[in-house]
């Protein structure tokens, strides 16, 4: 998508024509507008990163205060009912999207910073470094993550950020492999070879054309990345290897609450409900992204 | 083509002894296998741990250590375990039995899903019916497998307290301890099959299909597709001969891929329905630092997934001969 000017219908009153440019990003959110599910996605997520960051701090309960209510199920008091031990499920639950929130997003922003250079070095260079760097990758890929990561995080881990890095660690090999696939195909474009014969050097190609345009596949990856993580770390902390207490994440509360499902349902649905939320939104999101930087898919597909 | 299955058998080798020299190291650096001993209460005697050191071989360097793992697993033998009676090789060759029927079974009733859902979608593009499965399979991918695994689990307690008798088991790969006669064994197996085959097969069955859908969408709209329309084939012919024998190749590489993600998969719902298979080992070895068991088991799985990988580049060869001279 290298041409970015188009004419758009007359707007201004003093002349019958007015060409305005719309730059890249301008184009990309108009798309964007046009996927519903996305947008509400979008509107679903902002909205819950809002309760838990500020909702859970204007909540009148903290997140394992103990309160006189023991085991009641959801009222306006508790909307999400109580715990065994007294302790308010919905502060609970907001705690526990955030720490959520912050291991997934932080493994995706990692993981795409890493994996991202990896992968685009090698493309770029090609030959041997290729070879190198991406059997590097492939055997990161043949192991089972969830395995390696219990492994590294059950001495290792305990906390958000180092459950974080230890999750980052194995998923930037995947990214490596996207970023290599399209620095590979955009190398050979007509648009990069265009540039070059026009005299561009090649920082100015790398900047002007290979960043812009691989941009979208990355940042599509990342949002698909977070959906990916919040599951692999609430998968974690469901076996025991993830965050410990006194932290708490979605899938430890799920863990915590799997024996009381008969007599305190409340405390199993609303965690699972949330992680649920979070990676349907993300995948929606991803899905209005790609569809947004790479309108020829959305042709082909339709 | 034999020449290309060679050259793809005898690449898996190197990368097989790199992947293994990795998560031996990974596991000795990550846990040591006498810190219960020691963190016990009161410690335990100094002669003891001299003796555990001297057992585990940990008194040699981790080259040393590695080269008589690899060497041992030649001739059967897995290592030291923690637990001084346990044989980790018997222990893991029972373990890959009980896991292997769990994945295999919901694997194919995942394929068989995502074929048939995936075709059916693509056939009634935007329609109401492909609404919903698409909203389903999102539904499903963004599903944390242990949280429907404990519903289901649920679900089937709920059943059994209805109808007044255990019809359906939801604990353990077989009952304890298992029935008498060679016939009721396999019923009693087949009937704790049930609930986590499903919870296993409706998590991976997501993502194949829509796959499935994009690329039967995709050869639909080829112009080989309209061709063979146009030469008065019917429409069902062409679907099934022309658009679903193509459709299907790059979903044979996609199934091949995803093992690894399925064996994480297992080893979660295997620890819902607490089954003593693969996934409650490696759950177990971790928990007691025993790292002898948790490197054979990766080892295990890293050398199923490379050989799912090499049966994903073969059977493409198989499928696709432009790959075979690339």
């Amino acid at each position: 998508m290298p041409d970015t000017t188009t004419a758009i219908p007359p707007q201004a009153e003093e002349r019958e024509f007015t060409v305005a440019e719309r730059s890249q990003a301008q184009l990309v959110f108009r798309r964007f507008l046009q996927h519903r599910a996305a947008v509400v996605s979008l509107c679903v997520f902002v909205a819950l990163i809002l309760l838990a960051y500020v909702g859970g701090w204007l909540w009148k309960y903290d997140a394992g205060q103990y309160t006189p209510d023991n085991s009641v199920p959801p009222s306006w008091e508790h909307p999400f009912g109580t715990d065994s031990a007294g302790r308010d499920q919905f502060a609970q639950v907001l705690r526990g999207t955030r720490i959520s929130l912050q291991v997934s997003v932080s493994v995706a922003i990692l993981a795409t910073l890493v994996g991202t250079l990896w992968g685009s070095v090698a493309g770029y260079f090609g030959g041997w470094v290729d070879t190198v760097m991406m059997r590097i990758s492939d055997l990161v890929l043949t192991l089972p993550l969830i395995a390696v990561a219990a492994m590294l995080a059950h001495n290792f881990g305990g906390t958000w950020y180092l459950i974080a890095l230890v999750i980052a660690a194995l998923y930037w090999a995947y990214v490596s492999r996207v970023a290599r696939g399209v620095v590979l195909s955009l190398r050979e474009k007509e648009f990069v070879e265009a540039a070059r014969a026009l005299g561009a050097s090649d920082t100015r190609i790398i900047l002007r054309h290979l960043v812009p345009n691989a941009l979208g596949s990355i940042l599509v990856n990342l949002t698909i990345l977070v959906a990916l993580a919040i599951l692999l770390e609430t998968s974690l902390s469901y076996l025991g290897f993830g965050v410990t207490p006194p932290d708490t994440s979605l899938g430890l509360l799920v863990s915590e609450a799997q024996t009381a499902l008969t007599t305190r349902p409340w405390l199993f649905y609303f965690p699972g409900l949330f992680i649920i939320i979070i990676a349907l939104t993300i995948n929606f999101i991803g899905d209005g992204l790609r569809d947004a930087f790479d309108p020829q898919q959305t042709k082909v597909r339709q | 083509m034999l020449a290309f299955a060679v050259r793809r058998i005898l690449y898996s080798i190197p990368v097989l002894i790199v992947a293994s020299f990795i998560i031996f190291a990974l596991g000795s650096a990550s846990a040591d296998p006498l810190a219960p001993l020691r963190e016990k209460n009161p410690p335990a005697p100094q002669n003891v741990i001299d003796a555990e050191t001297v057992r585990l071989h940990l008194d040699q360097p981790l080259l040393a250590r590695y080269f008589s793992w690899l060497g041992g697993i030649f001739t059967g033998d897995f290592g030291p375990s923690v637990v001084s009676t346990a044989n980790i090789g018997s222990d893991l060759a029972d373990r890959f039995l009980v896991t292997i029927r769990l994945i295999a079974l919901a694997m194919l009733i995942a394929l068989v899903l995502a074929v048939v859902i995936g075709v059916l979608t693509a056939v009634k593009q935007y329609s109401k019916f492909d609404y919903t499965a698409t909203f389903l399979g999102f539904l499903f991918l963004a599903m944390p497998a242990f949280w429907f695994a404990i519903l289901l689990k649920q679900a089937g307690i709920e059943f059994n307290n209805a109808v007044g008798t255990q019809a359906i088991y939801t604990i353990g790969q077989v009952s304890v301890p298992p029935p008498q006669g060679t016939g009721a064994y396999i019923l009693d197996v087949i009937g704790h099959m049930v609930l986590p085959t499903i919870s296993l097969a409706l998590i991976s069955y997501a993502a194949w299909s829509r796959f499935t859908r994009a690329s039967m969408l995709e050869v639909m709209n080829s112009d080989y597709v309209r061709l063979a329309r146009a030469k008065g084939l019917t429409r069902r012919r062409v679907m099934v001969k022309h658009g679903l024998r193509t459709a299907l190749i790059p979903l044979t590489t996609v199934t091949a891929l995803d093992i690894a993600s399925i064996i994480g998969g297992a080893v979660v719902t295997e620890n819902v329905f607490q089954w003593k298979g693969m996934g409650d080992y490696l759950v177990t070895s971790i928990r007691m630092n025993d790292v002898y068991a948790t490197a054979s088991w990766l080892l295990i799985a890293a050398t199923v997934v490379i050989a799912f990988n090499l049966l994903a580049d073969l059977l493409y060869g198989v499928l696709d001969p432009r790959i075979r001279y690339a």
